[in-house]
C-alpha cells in the first residue's frame, strides 16, 4: 500500500510559459480577469444604491467619492472591465453555438473585442460627461 | 453487483448530479445581463452627479426599480457562477477550496440582499 501512495513523476503538459503569445489567449485571461474585478466592483454599485436608500447625506459622501479623480478613475476602470466582460461574453456565446470557432474568425473576434471594449468604454464616458453632471 | 456500463453512468446528471445546470445558468444570466447591464449604465450615466432627491425620485419608479432588481438576481447568480469557477480552477486544498466556495455564496447572497433591499426601499418610496 506504501508502494502505491508514493508519489509517481509523471510528464506534465506544456506549461503556458512555452506558448508565444496569441491574441485570444490574452482576451481568454482578461475575461477571466474582468471577471473578478467585476465581482468585487458590485459592492460600488452596492454602495450607491445604499447610500441612496439611506439617506442625502450618506448619498452625498457617496456620490462626493464618486466624483473625485481617484473615484472617477476606478469608475472608468470599472467601465471597461464591464465592456470587455460583456463583449468577450458574446464572444462566448457565439462559440456556443459552434461558429466562429476558424482560426481567422478568433483572431478577428479577439481584435474587436479589445477594441470594442475601449471604444464602448470611452463611448460611454463621453456621453456621460456630455449629458449627465460628472 | 452493478450490470450498469460505465458509460450509462455518466449519462444524464454526470458526476456531478448537476448536469449541465451550471453551464445552463451561467448562459441563461449572461444574456440577460447583456440587457440590464446596458439598462443600468445607461440609468447610472444620466443620474451621474445628481443630487439626492432626484436619485430617490428616479429610483421610485417601478420602470428603473424593477430591472435594477431584475439585474441584481441576475448579476450576482453569474458572478457566483463565475467566481465558484475561479476558485475550482485555482484552489486545490479541499478544506480551502470549500471554505472559499462558501465565502463565495455567502459575499453573492449578501451583496445581492442588500442591493434588493435598497431598490425596494427607494422603489417604495420610503
Amino acid at each position: 500500500m506504501a508502494e502505491a501512495r508514493r508519489a509517481v513523476e509523471r510528464p506534465l503538459s506544456p506549461h503556458l510559459s512555452i506558448y508565444a503569445r496569441q491574441i485570444n489567449m490574452v482576451m481568454s485571461i482578461l475575461h477571466r480577469l474582468t471577471g473578478a474585478a467585476l465581482y468585487f466592483g458590485t459592492l460600488l454599485l452596492a454602495a450607491w444604491l445604499i447610500a441612496a436608500a439611506m439617506g442625502e447625506a450618506q448619498f452625498a459622501a457617496v456620490s462626493a467619492i464618486f466624483a473625485h479623480p481617484i473615484g472617477k478613475l476606478v469608475l472608468f476602470g470599472y467601465t471597461w472591465a464591464l465592456a470587455h466582460h460583456m463583449l468577450g461574453g458574446m464572444r462566448h456565446l457565439l462559440w456556443d453555438t459552434g461558429r466562429g470557432l476558424q482560426i481567422w474568425q478568433v483572431d478577428v473576434l479577439s481584435w474587436l473585442t479589445i477594441v470594442g471594449s475601449v471604444a464602448l468604454t470611452l463611448a460611454i464616458w463621453a456621453v456621460a460627461l456630455l449629458d449627465g453632471g460628472l | 453487483m452493478a450490470y450498469r456500463t460505465p458509460l450509462a453512468r455518466v449519462r444524464g446528471l454526470g458526476s456531478a448530479k448537476s448536469g449541465a445546470d451550471h453551464f445552463w445558468k451561467q448562459r441563461l444570466t449572461a444574456v440577460a445581463n447583456i440587457v440590464l447591464v446596458a439598462f443600468a449604465i445607461w440609468l447610472v450615466a444620466k443620474l451621474a452627479g445628481a443630487d439626492h432627491a432626484t436619485a430617490k425620485r428616479t429610483l421610485a419608479q417601478p420602470y428603473y426599480a424593477v430591472p435594477l432588481l431584475l439585474l441584481v438576481l441576475s448579476g450576482t447568480v453569474h458572478m457566483r457562477l463565475g467566481m465558484q469557477t475561479i476558485i475550482e480552477d485555482y484552489v486545490h486544498s479541499e478544506g480551502r477550496k470549500v471554505a472559499a466556495l462558501m465565502l463565495n455564496s455567502f459575499f453573492c447572497v449578501l451583496v445581492g440582499l442588500s442591493c434588493a433591499y435598497a431598490v425596494l426601499k427607494l422603489g417604495f418610496g420610503a
